[in-house]
């Protein structure tokens, strides 16, 4: 689905991801962990296309089509989601009206109708239920006054709206209290299907605990140093990150 | 439904950009007192309003342009300005008597000029360059009492009331584009609304420049009788011209006792192409007077078009418990400048007001908001509240604020807000993620930011406001 050839990228001259390699397959879970500052997020921000970043090396394909050449937009309607580390606040406009608009610019992508109001709120309805979302924050602008956990909540709500074949959560476990944890894990499980997949970036063994990933990759100053299965996650809660960079820095 | 809007949206153009080629009766260019009297005597005016226009342009004579106003305007040259352009066919008295041309264009610009058309209920007075050519529902709102028609007409027909308020709003002296407005004026609307009556419709007034060369000095007077209401719409538009065309109109609005009269502009003049060449000049005093008791006046504005705008809806709070609110949306692009807001004169006992005001800039833009709040010794208890966002898209462009607040009564509380913002990448990227373009995406965050203000407007018109506020910032971000 997903496949990352040696992506180098820069912020403001300064190259952040060095050369790194990946790939994942549908029905997989990746987790992503590594030290602050490694360059998890930027990873993130390069597959979605933000533009502060700059890729000057690498190949990255997404189901056979060259990702770095598609807008922002266009590679969130082929399927790709992230959940913010740090989800924007837009004062003013609603919710409501910021979700109808990203569905139904996915399904004009599609070539399908967009969708009635009826069916809009239905399905809002439905997906709200399954991150036991606040029944107010849909009325409310986007993230606007939400607590940090509510934001999480509304990140995993949007990515069940628009239904995505890769979802990339970024530290969506961060500033989450455990009952908090528990119910976004459990959104994120509930929308787990064999033609999607998902890369899990965290700090934190314990989220793993709840989504249970197929591997585990170390990013370590802009590249993967290391891959395992879970045990590798609680490998590093144990041991920390400091023989990784050990073992790297040492070659 | 913003959704919706925001789809149907993809031009770039200012799209009501064509002209329409119709005779016209056009006469030459200049300003002299011989000008006035060609003006008057092609509208077959009696004595009395010729003496009204002379006695303005002669005191215009002594005055000079303001330069008060955080604009750069260039040098008018008022001689090379023609004051009077009609359409050939004068004063149409039925449909089959305008210009097929004419119906054409104001249906491209989507007005209803056709009685037929009347499921959107609204009554229309269509001014084209200077003068109204069709006014619709005339005679259905005649039997209760209500006169809508063009100014000319109510010179005609209704003099005595013409004589007894025109000018007592705005008087002729009041500065120099109202006084150059009183020496010139072509056309406008005239509503008058009977004691106890409410307006069943909302009542327009479409004007729109289509001559060459030629200023637009329409005059609209609006006068609700004790215990009336009316709701009142004015849209503008104009063709792409590379010179700059000159509009310096007058409306002045006269509420009585518990009357009530909201006005609503949709100003989409012609801006001027992104290098900042032609568009038009917009000059306007609108002034009304709460001149009854618990009479109530409310201007909306949204204003997107026009090179230079310089506008102050006001009014003169005389009737005690008399109300007054200004809701404006300003949005300036490109070269546009804008230095607009409104003047609440605090006379009457227990009177309020309150002012919403939203900038919004992209571009090379300058965007001032200027307003004065006056309490007088008399006006016991009044109150005001004033808030004053900017919004910012780039780093180019400017906000204004420039309040000014006089207050000669204790008992008064004024109060007044501002804020300043700027759409950012982050907020952009983020709408990105989730399929949304930038285009859609500075729509939708310019619509929120502006809804309290849209939400004002009357239905049809707020579908339109919306539109244009996302046209004249396409191309502002990103
Ligand atoms: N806007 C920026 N300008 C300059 N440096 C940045 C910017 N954003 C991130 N960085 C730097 O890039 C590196 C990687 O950051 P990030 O990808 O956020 O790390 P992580 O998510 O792994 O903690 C850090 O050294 C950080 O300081
Ligand atoms: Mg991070």
């Amino acid at each position: 689905m997903l496949e990352i050839k040696n992506l180098h990228a820069n912020i403001n001259g300064k190259e952040i991801l060095k050369g790194l390699s990946l790939s994942v397959n549908a029905g997989e879970v990746h987790a992503i962990m590594g030290p602050n500052g490694a360059g998890k997020s930027t990873l993130s921000s390069v597959l979605t296309g933000n533009p502060a970043f700059t890729v000057t090396e690498g190949d990255v394909t997404f189901n056979g089509k060259n990702l770095l050449e598609l807008a922002p937009e266009d590679r969130s309607r082929e399927g790709i989601f992230l959940s913010f580390q740090y989800p924007v606040e837009i004062p003013g406009v609603s919710m409501v009206n910021f979700m109808r608009t990203a569905v139904n610019e996915h399904r004009k992508y599609k070539n399908l109708e967009p969708m009635s109001a009826s069916d809009f709120l239905r399905m809002q309805r439905e997906k709200k239920e399954l991150v036991e979302m606040d029944n107010k924050l849909a009325n409310r602008s986007v993230n606007e006054g939400f607590s940090g956990g509510e934001k999480k909540r509304n990140e995993i709500f949007q990515m069940a709206m628009l239904d995505p074949k890769l979802s990339i959560l970024d530290e969506t476990d961060s500033g989450l209290d455990i009952d908090a944890l528990r119910i976004v894990a459990n959104g994120v499980n509930k929308l787990k299907r064999p033609d999607n997949a998902s890369i899990v970036i965290t700090h934190y063994q314990r989220l793993l605990d709840y989504i249970v990933p197929d591997f585990v990759h170390v990013l370590y100053d802009g590249r993967i140093v290391k891959s395992g299965g879970k045990e590798l996650a609680l490998e590093l809660e144990e041991r920390g990150y400091d023989w990784i960079k050990q073992e790297v820095d040492g070659k | 439904m913003s959704a919706d809007i925001l789809q149907e949206v993809t031009q770039n153009d200012y799209k009501y950009g064509f002209t329409t080629d119709i005779e016209t009766d056009i006469i030459p260019i200049g300003l002299s007192e011989d000008v006035v009297r060609l003006i008057s005597k092609k509208k077959n005016e009696p004595q009395w309003m010729l003496d009204f226009r002379l006695k303005a342009y002669r005191h215009w004579l002594t005055m000079k342009m303001p330069e008060w106003a955080h604009l750069n305007i260039p040098e008018i040259d008022y001689q090379s300005i023609a004051y009077y352009a009609a359409p050939r066919k004068n004063a149409p008295k039925s449909l089959d008597e305008v210009d097929p041309e004419l119906i054409k264009t104001f249906e491209k610009l989507g007005i209803p000029l056709e009685e037929r058309m009347a499921l959107s209920g609204i009554a229309v007075d269509a001014v084209m360059d200077s003068v109204s050519v069709k006014t619709t529902f005339k005679e259905s709102l005649g039997k209760l009492g209500i006169i809508f028609c063009s100014f000319s007409e109510a010179v005609e027909n209704h003099p005595d009331l013409v004589q007894k308020y025109m000018s007592s709003v705005v008087p002729y002296t009041d500065n120099f584009f109202a006084t150059l407005n009183c020496a010139v004026f072509s056309d406008g609307s005239f509503v008058y609304i009977p004691k106890g009556v409410r307006c069943p419709m909302e009542l327009s007034t479409y004007f729109r420049i289509n001559a060459i060369n030629t200023g637009q000095f329409e005059r609209t007077l609006i006068i609700a009788d004790d215990d009336s209401y009316v709701s009142y719409l004015e849209g503008c538009t104009a063709p792409m011209r590379d010179e700059n065309q000159l509009h310096a109109a007058i409306v002045e609005i006269v509420a009585m006792k518990n009357a009530e009269v909201k006005y609503s502009t949709v100003q989409n003049w012609y801006p001027g192409d992104k290098n900042g060449n032609g568009g038009v000049y917009n000059f306007v005093t609108k002034r009304g007077i709460c001149k009854g008791e618990n009479s109530k006046l409310s201007w909306t504005q949204v204003e997107t078009g026009s090179a230079i705008t310089w506008k102050y809806p006001s009014c003169i709070l005389l009737g005690d418990n008399s109300s007054a609110e200004f809701y404006s949306v300003a949005v300036t692009n490109h070269h546009q400048q804008a230095d607009t807001g409104t003047k609440m004169l605090h006379i009457g006992k227990n009177t309020s007001s309150h002012i919403l005001s939203k900038g919004i800039s992209a571009g090379v833009s300058q965007n001032s908001y200027r307003g004065l709040v006056k309490i007088n010794p008399a006006a016991e208890n009044a109150r005001n509240f004033s808030q004053c966002d900017s919004l910012l898209l780039g780093d180019k462009c400017g906000a204004h604020t420039f309040p000014y607040m006089e207050v000669n009564n204790d008992t008064a509380i004024v109060e007044h807000e501002a804020t300043t913002s700027k759409i950012n990448e982050d907020q952009i990227f983020y709408c990105n993620q989730r399929g949304i373009s930038t285009e859609d995406a500075v729509g939708l965050i310019v619509n929120g930011y502006a809804k309290d203000v849209i939400n004002k407007l009357p239905m049809e018109f707020a579908v339109e406001a919306q539109k244009l506020l996302q046209i004249t910032l396409e191309g502002s971000v990103g």
